[in-house]
């Protein structure tokens, strides 16, 4: 590669990080004036009383809980991609996968708040800790969400490292291109990185380990996650299906977080040359695939159920799919099957913003199918005397907004603070810029259709 | 032997007057939440007498049911709980620890007989109420799970007794509020170890079952059907 090359790489995505507008301050003050507000809100919920929020008896869990299951399936965007990407060494990850970690991080920072958000005494949420207590009580290693905690955890610990790791050469390389503070700091952050065969050697094998540590772990995460439902003898969520059913679907919405916050990037930090249609193309591709095998499990859980006949079972069914809950499920089987489908297995539909679509359906659908699994089965559990229904209140819906603030505002800031693609990465790959095929690119007919 | 307490609800006997509802409020110090709450779901009755009409219209039977916790053998609210709040005694009783609760509701979720109940809000009664509260029983604080405990504290202030008197508990000493209130004497309560007690005898009866018995949670309180006409 030429150095005229790597200089302008260097300088592209560097851009971003040293040089800082208005609209990012704006952009921060919005955001994080929205945080502020779900944070109030949830002290208010706090010194108020759960009452506050619309959870009654039967419907224990309704909002926070779906916003877990939420959150933690948009975790599965990025770390479980890119890792099998880097593993199977696929050329074009490498503008990818650096975007896709950071969602990891912070959907799991935010998902693994609403438990404790959830909670009726948040501020005793650290009982689930393993610590010796002078009252010798250890937390009940038989509850799932126990589990949860262990898994949770252990996620987070292992994507941060799987993202920090690739970071050190770009810390490295801003710390050698800036000045004054900038400077001080991301000394700090690159660990005093040299670049040399060593380091180059270490890291390279401490990538490889983490990104095969972390597949089964991102795995073993929404399996747990679906454990805190499959493991409760309740009509439709005693199910042995759940654990696959969940991690599909986590992946699914994963997917389409990343490919939403991959066009966003995108045009906001004009990386048209660096993220391609060939991008999304292909992330297309695996989000019709994802999205067709999250239909089989819906298929199959709803089948086995039906046929079944067990009265309960079938009366949660009911009430999903012709009930009171029926618009709700077919807006989710529109959103995660009608449109990707048709948008997505069309060559000519997807391009960006076909993927861009279909992404921002997903995300709607899967939340609600996130919903539709907690929500009527606890409203219509056995003894019909005390079936019930849910109606959410203002401050989970304030909270529930706030959260996607958070993510963007984390996205932001991340964004400002660190080049969201890996620039040491994308200077060793054959990647069409780095191989100096721009132009070539630029006539490729999707390029022309979005620019 | 420890005991085993259990219960047999006759449902023959029962007439839904609701007496056991309001002696259990009282005796349990459980808050009234007044009818706004109770219209969105929040009325914590420990025991409640279910309502199930059969038949259409003018031919209509009314048959009712007590619910109160069936205090399981394998109870699905014990095991997922993460801070062992919600725990089995030696005596058979699935007892709640509110000082322990930390309120994720699973219990509550897992609960096929949804005899659960979350205290939304600090518990308070309207004047009168709040100055006849048990002192035998511990109000609860916010966001903790309560639920029926078969009058524990009468059930230790019994033994208590018995002990102090050097002598066995009777059958039919101790009575939970529920029991004591019933004037058709459709509840009964009592040690399932003793083989001669009433209510082991009731729990042997051809008319008993228990409720959601295929779901394999092993329930103590036994319901004896009425007879066919």
């Amino acid at each position: 590669m030429n150095e005229a090359l790597a200089q302008r790489i260097s300088d592209d995505l560097l851009r971003p990080v040293v040089t800082t507008t208005w609209k990012f301050w704006l952009l921060v003050a919005v955001l994080g004036s929205i945080v502020a507000m779900g944070l109030g809100t949830w002290f208010y919920q706090m010194y108020m009383g759960f009452g506050l929020t619309g959870i009654n008896m039967p419907v224990y869990w309704a909002f926070y809980i779906t916003n877990f299951v939420f959150w933690i399936g948009i975790s599965h965007a990025g770390t479980l991609i890119s890792a099998i990407l880097r593993l199977v060494n696929a050329g074009w990850r490498r503008p990818v996968t650096r975007c896709a970690e950071v969602i990891t991080v912070f959907a799991l920072m935010i998902g693994a708040l609403f438990p404790i958000i959830h909670l009726g005494r948040p501020w005793l949420f650290f009982w689930l800790v393993p610590y010796p207590s002078e009252r010798l009580i250890w937390p009940n290693f038989r509850s799932p969400l126990v589990w949860d905690f262990f898994a949770i955890n252990t996620y987070l610990t292992g994507s941060l490292l799987f993202l920090l790791l690739p970071m050190i050469p770009d810390f490295a390389l801003v710390r050698d291109k800036t000045t004054g503070w900038r400077k001080k700091l991301y000394s700090v952050l690159a660990l005093r990185w040299q670049g040399t065969t060593k380091q180059w050697h270490r890291l390279e094998s401490a990538m490889q380990i983490m990104a095969i540590a972390i597949i089964p772990v991102a795995v073993s995460v929404h399996s747990i996650v679906s454990f805190d439902f499959s493991m409760a003898v309740v009509p439709l969520w005693h199910s042995t299906i759940f654990a696959p059913y969940f991690v599909t679907g986590a992946i699914f919405s994963g997917i389409a977080a990343l490919i939403l916050a991959m066009a966003t990037l995108r045009k906001v930090l004009h990386l048209e040359e660096y993220l391609h249609p060939v991008h999304f193309q292909n992330l297309g591709k695996l989000l019709l695939m994802m999205s067709l095998l999250w239909t089989y499990f819906v298929f199959a859980e709803r089948l086995t159920a039906w046929y079944g006949n067990e009265p309960s079972e079938v009366e949660a069914l009911i009430v999903t799919q012709s009930g009171s809950f029926a618009p709700l499920y077919w807006t989710m089987v529109v959103c995660n099957f009608v449109v990707p489908f048709v948008i997505l297995s069309l060559r000519k539909l997807r391009t960006i913003t076909g993927c861009v679509i279909a992404s921002s359906t997903v995300l709607v659908g899967m939340w609600l199918e996130r919903f539709l699994i907690v929500v009527p089965s606890l409203s219509h559990k056995y003894l019909p005397y005390t079936w019930g229904h849910y109606r959410p209140r203002p401050v989970e819906i304030i909270i529930t907004i706030s959260t996607f603030a958070a993510m963007m505002l984390l996205y932001t800031l991340f964004a400002k603070l660190v080049p969201i693609i890996s620039i040491w990465e994308l200077k060793v790959g054959e990647h069409p810029v780095a191989a100096g095929k721009a132009a070539e690119l630029r006539e490729h007919p999707l390029w022309k259709a979005n620019p | 032997m420890p005991h085993r307490w259990g219960m047999a609800v006759d449902l023959d006997r029962c007439t839904g007057c609701g007496a056991c509802v309001t002696a259990c409020h009282a005796e349990n110090n459980i808050p009234t939440v007044g009818d706004s709450q109770a219209a969105r779901g929040r009325a914590m009755h420990w025991i409640r007498v279910e309502r199930y009409w059969e038949g259409e219209y003018p031919d209509v039977t009314l048959k009712f049911r007590p619910v109160m916790c069936q205090q399981c053998d394998a109870a699905p609210c014990e095991p997922v709980c993460p801070t062992y709040a919600s725990h089995h005694t030696d005596e058979g009783l699935n007892a709640q620890i509110y000082n322990r609760c930390i309120g994720t509701r699973y219990c509550a979720n897992a609960c096929p007989y949804n005899v659960r109940f979350f205290d939304f809000f600090h518990p308070q009664w309207p004047k009168p109420l709040d100055a006849q509260l048990n002192p035998d029983v511990s109000v609860r604080e916010v966001g903790v799970m309560e639920k029926c405990t078969f009058c524990v504290q009468r059930i230790h202030a019994a033994a208590i007794d018995a002990k102090a008197a050097n002598r066995e508990l009777k059958d039919g000493e101790i009575q939970p509020a529920c029991v004591q209130s019933c004037s058709a004497k459709a509840l009964v309560f009592g040690d399932l170890n003793d083989p001669e007690s009433e209510v082991s005898k009731l729990s042997r009866s051809d008319r008993g079952h228990k409720l959601l018995d295929d779901l394999g949670t092993l329930p103590k309180v036994t319901y004896l059907n009425r007879p066919q006409a």
